[in-house]
């Protein structure tokens, strides 16, 4: 009771509540306000972040692989030693292996070092050899099988730094790193400036790193990822020329023919099902039906594509039946009231009317298809090291190959920082086709789509 | 004659009998179009149609049954007490396949035996060496039973390409010459070819269920195998993963795998929830138009790049930063660049987008009545959010966490790139652990052999997988169209 006349008396001292003046409870209400705000441009700021970060050390990382540092030198192909009989016949010519085009590399590199007048601290030429890749002999080989008339001549080779020297001058490698390294020594290093400083090493653009095939694991610097890029191109064949047609049938089937029952929810339900299955399982579904059932070859583009085709047909089918959805029933009607049949009104109007938003789903079904990795190691294209590009159009479906984000990975795995590079310079290369094909998409629905 | 060479026969067949039929029905009517039943073009369809879809069927069926047929009556030729178990037949089955395919090819390079091939056995040819010769290597010296085996193999397969052709000829022309001799003015041949394309479109349909029973099936069939081999609560209840070479594993306990994905996801969903659902309201609530227009597009970039990338970024970017916190030189929690978190934290940045756009959508479906509502009784713009839409969105957005629930667990590259490859029931996010599908991809990629428990666990591993991320999905999709029935 003493409680109520306490407040009584209180109430003429309280100050009035007046909407000019904020009071504790609407000033903490409205701080709260701003601090949700606050955590919402927080999080969208964390993302763009996220995205910033992982953009630019793409870049960062990946643009080394774009270039390639190269030792020119004048070799002086040896008659002597290449082809001793002097006849320039080239079954014999070849039966010297690459160990009999050493020599030649060490002579020229132990000239080019006394051109530039700097003492030559290796008396080994197997030392020497160490700043070149250890395909050098193998690329002199091939020249000279391939003109086998220079024989005798002295040539100038550009050929490929080893993967230290190759990282030393893009600032991979340093004096302090290779303390310890077997493969080459700082006094090594000293030599590359001087080199370098004539002229003789030099970095430029890599095209074989775009055009070329994988090379063994110790020869980073010759790696390149064209022939995977062909896997790739021809996995996306087959992944467009089945996916597209099944998607579209499907796709007109559920939406313009199937009536409401239990098969038609069956089918809908297994769509939706599947556009929700981990890759991987896939993965599992393309080997034990394609390779240990059917007995397809293992590790060809056929397979893959015929994979990624079952894991790219949901997204398809999806968006195809939204585009058919989207074309107006009075187009039909028009279409059956001149007399057209069902059949002719969804193949002659409705279909060509949908067709824009078809492709845009299928371009980008296609581009998720194309950086899909995980079912593509279980039917076995990683780990193959493909040395040529395929021969013919068979031979690309059916010979085995590698594709884009296989190669990057078997580049990853192999723990060695000049391949991590290739690994990112290989990723900015998918991302490149990845957003082309993006931006087709975009344009293709920016240009034709028709809003009814 | 092989496959592709009947296929053409039969495509060449379909081919002139499209002309023929075209050309027979307008003869039938005197030329006059307009007495057809329907366009011309139909009736040469209706031949083409009925002329090779029959025979193509009958091709494809034959093509994947043969060597199942063949395959069970040569494997009946080895004598039962030469191998122990099913999966040492099926290894012998593949060296007799392997002995199969090189004496064809011995035959086609035209090789000049001194015995001919079908008299030929252990004792007088050394048929490893010749197989080695056409570039078909063998592990082992042929015995005479694989080597009878693979005759059988090879004459059975002959056979059996020869009917064949014979039959699938026969269907082909009969379906033709049926098409054709039904040809005739009256004939509505329209309705015919439709009901046909619309056959096919219902087949383009069945295969997603058949995907689906391709998967199912493959994992069941494998899985039962598995389990014949290596006892199946070992392998839900073993506490250790630890696979030898070939055969002879004792733990194969799928728990630590279990552990490692749940962790990860968990690690992952913290990361995503958070940052994804506040930027899906700030984005539908309060973002202006310019803003959304410029942030979402952007949020979802992180959605379409591969999931190879943030492998990569995990192992090289995330993976050292961490070591240089919690490694030797900091805390020391941590030994390695892989680890629970390392993966954890890039798999919770690829979510994001997919936690922000799902929950986006819903707190857009949310009736702008409920919140004017909440306005008109003095609520402010936050505390709306807080008390009226979320609360109304969230059996969506509970939807919405399930389904990335059920990414995180289905990852692949991620966790093989980020995460390790020792399996573990540790309590330290800092330490590597694995998952699920790590485990399927290293126990499935290297040699092939299907026969042992070690690469037949990996089928065990996917059925897990694919039970838990469809249930999930089912849940999460049940939940979402539940709450979306409510507004509508």
């Amino acid at each position: 009771m003493s409680d109520m006349t306490d407040m009584t008396a209180a109430r003429p001292q309280k100050p009035v509540n007046s909407l000019l003046v904020q009071d504790a409870n609407t000033a903490r209400r409205n701080a709260s306000e701003k601090r949700f705000r606050a955590y919402g441009i927080t999080a969208i700021a964390i993302g763009l972040v996220f995205l910033v970060v992982l953009i630019s050390s793409i870049l960062f990382k990946g643009v080394g692989a774009f270039q390639q540092t190269t030792l020119t030198l004048q070799v002086e192909l040896l008659e002597a030693k290449l082809d001793k009989s002097g006849t320039r016949d080239l079954d014999k010519i070849k039966k010297v292996t690459t160990f009999g085009y050493n020599p030649l590399i060490d002579d020229a590199i132990r000239r080019a070092i006394d051109e530039i007048g700097v003492e030559n601290p290796f008396r080994k030429g197997k030392d020497l050899r160490k700043m070149l890749s250890s395909g050098a002999a193998g690329q002199l080989r091939e020249f000279v099988i391939a003109n086998p008339d220079r024989i005798g001549d002295t040539v100038a080779f550009k050929l490929l730094a080893s993967s230290r020297v190759d990282g030393y001058l893009k600032d991979r490698v340093s004096r302090e790193s290779l303390a310890r390294d077997k493969n080459l020594t700082p006094v090594h290093l000293d030599l590359i400036d001087a080199l370098r400083d004539a002229g003789i090493v030099r970095k430029g653009f890599n095209m074989s790193f775009i055009t070329g095939a994988d090379a063994s694991e110790s020869r980073p610097e010759q790696a390149g990822i064209g022939v995977s890029m062909l896997g790739s191109f021809y996995m996306m064949i087959v992944v467009l020329l089945a996916a597209l047609p099944i998607g579209v049938a499907a796709s007109i089937y559920l939406e313009e023919f199937a009536r409401q029952n239990w098969f038609t929810d069956l089918i809908e339900v297994n769509i939706s099902n599947l556009a929700a299955v981990p890759s991987i399982v896939f993965g599992i579904l393309g080997l034990a039906v394609f390779i240990q059932f059917a007995h397809f070859p293992q590790s060809a583009p056929l397979v893959g594509g015929l994979v990624l085709t079952l894991m790219t047909l949901p997204t398809i089918i999806i968006s195809t039946r939204a585009s058919l959805k989207a074309v107006p029933p009075s187009i039909r009607e028009a279409a059956l009231g001149i007399g057209a049949s069902k059949m002719q009104t969804v193949f002659h109007h409705v279909l060509p009317l949908a067709m824009p938003g078809i492709l845009t789903g299928t371009i980008i079904g296609l581009a998720q298809a194309l950086g899909e990795t995980a079912p593509l190691l279980l039917i076995g294209m990683v780990g193959y090291i493909a040395s040529n590009p395929p021969e013919g159009l068979i031979e690309g479906f059916l010979s085995p190959n590698s594709a884009m984000p296989a190669q990057i990975y078997e580049w990853a795995k192999r723990a060695d920082p000049a391949y991590y590079e290739r690994a990112w310079g290989g990723i900015i290369i998918l991302l490149l086709f990845l957003m082309t094909m993006n931006i087709i998409a975009i344009i293709l629905r920016r240009r034709f789509e028709r809003r009814w | 004659m092989s496959a592709s060479l009947l296929l053409l026969i039969i495509l060449a067949l379909a081919a002139v009998g499209f002309v023929i039929g075209r050309g027979r029905a307008l003869r039938s009517v005197q030329g006059d179009r307009r007495r057809l039943h329907s366009l011309p073009n139909y009736y040469g369809f209706n031949v083409a149609m009925l002329a090779f879809v029959p025979a193509v069927l009958v091709l494809a069926l034959w093509v994947v049954v043969q060597p199942m047929v063949v395959n069970s009556a040569v494997s009946g030729l080895i004598p039962h007490d030469s191998y122990a178990d099913a999966g040492a037949l099926n290894l012998i089955m593949s060296d007799v396949k392997r002995v199969a395919h090189g004496l064809d090819a011995v035959a086609a390079q035209g090789i000049v035996q001194k015995i001919p091939l079908s008299e030929m056995n252990v004792g007088n040819t050394d048929i490893r060496g010749l197989l080695g010769s056409v570039g078909v290597a063998l592990g082992s010296d042929v015995t005479q039973d694989v080597l009878n085996a693979a005759q059988e193999f090879r004459a059975k397969s002959a056979q059996g390409a020869l009917w064949m052709s014979i039959i699938v000829l026969v269907v082909a022309l009969a379906g033709f010459f049926a098409a054709i001799r039904m040809t005739n003015g009256d004939l509505r041949a329209r309705n015919l070819v439709e009901h046909g394309i619309k056959a096919v479109l219902i087949g383009a349909a069945m295969i997603a269920v058949l995907t689906t029973l391709g998967i199912i099936l493959s994992l069941i069939f494998n899985t039962i195998s598995f389990f014949g081999m290596f006892p199946m609560a070992d392998f839900l209840f073993g506490m250790t993963w630890s696979p030898e070479g070939r055969g002879g594993s004792e733990h194969l306990g799928i728990l630590p795998l279990l552990w490692g994905t749940i962790y990860i996801s968990i690690v992952a969903l913290s990361v995503a929830v958070p940052i994804g659902l506040f930027a899906a309201v700030y984005l539908s609530e309060y973002a202006s138009r310019t803003t959304r227009a410029f942030a979402k597009p952007l949020l979802e970039v992180l959605a379409g790049i591969p999931t190879i990338v943030y492998g990569l970024f995990a192992l090289t970017v995330v993976g050292p930063m961490l070591v240089g916190f919690f490694g030797a030189d900091g805390l020391n929690w941590m030994q390695g660049a892989r680890s629970v978190m390392t993966a954890g934290l890039v798999m919770g940045i690829m979510l994001i987008p997919f936690v922000s756009s799902l929950s986006d959508d819903i707190i857009n479906a949310v009736p702008q009545s409920m919140r004017d509502g909440s306005y008109g009784l003095g609520a402010t713009q936050s505390e709306t959010v807080r008390q009226v839409v979320l609360p109304a969105a969230l059996p969506g957005i509970v939807g919405a966490i399930l389904l990335a629930a059920s990414r995180a667990i289905g990852e692949t590259m991620i966790v093989v790139m980020g995460a390790g490859a020792a399996a573990r029931l540790s309590m330290n996010p800092f330490e590597a652990m694995t998952t699920v599908t790590a485990k399927i991809v290293s126990q499935l990629t290297g040699d092939a052999d299907f026969a042992s428990p070690e690469a037949l666990v990996a089928f065990a591993l996917g059925m897990t997988l694919f039970i838990l991320t469809l249930g999930l999905n089912v849940v999460a999709l049940m939940i979402v169209r539940k709450y979306r029935e409510q507004y509508e």
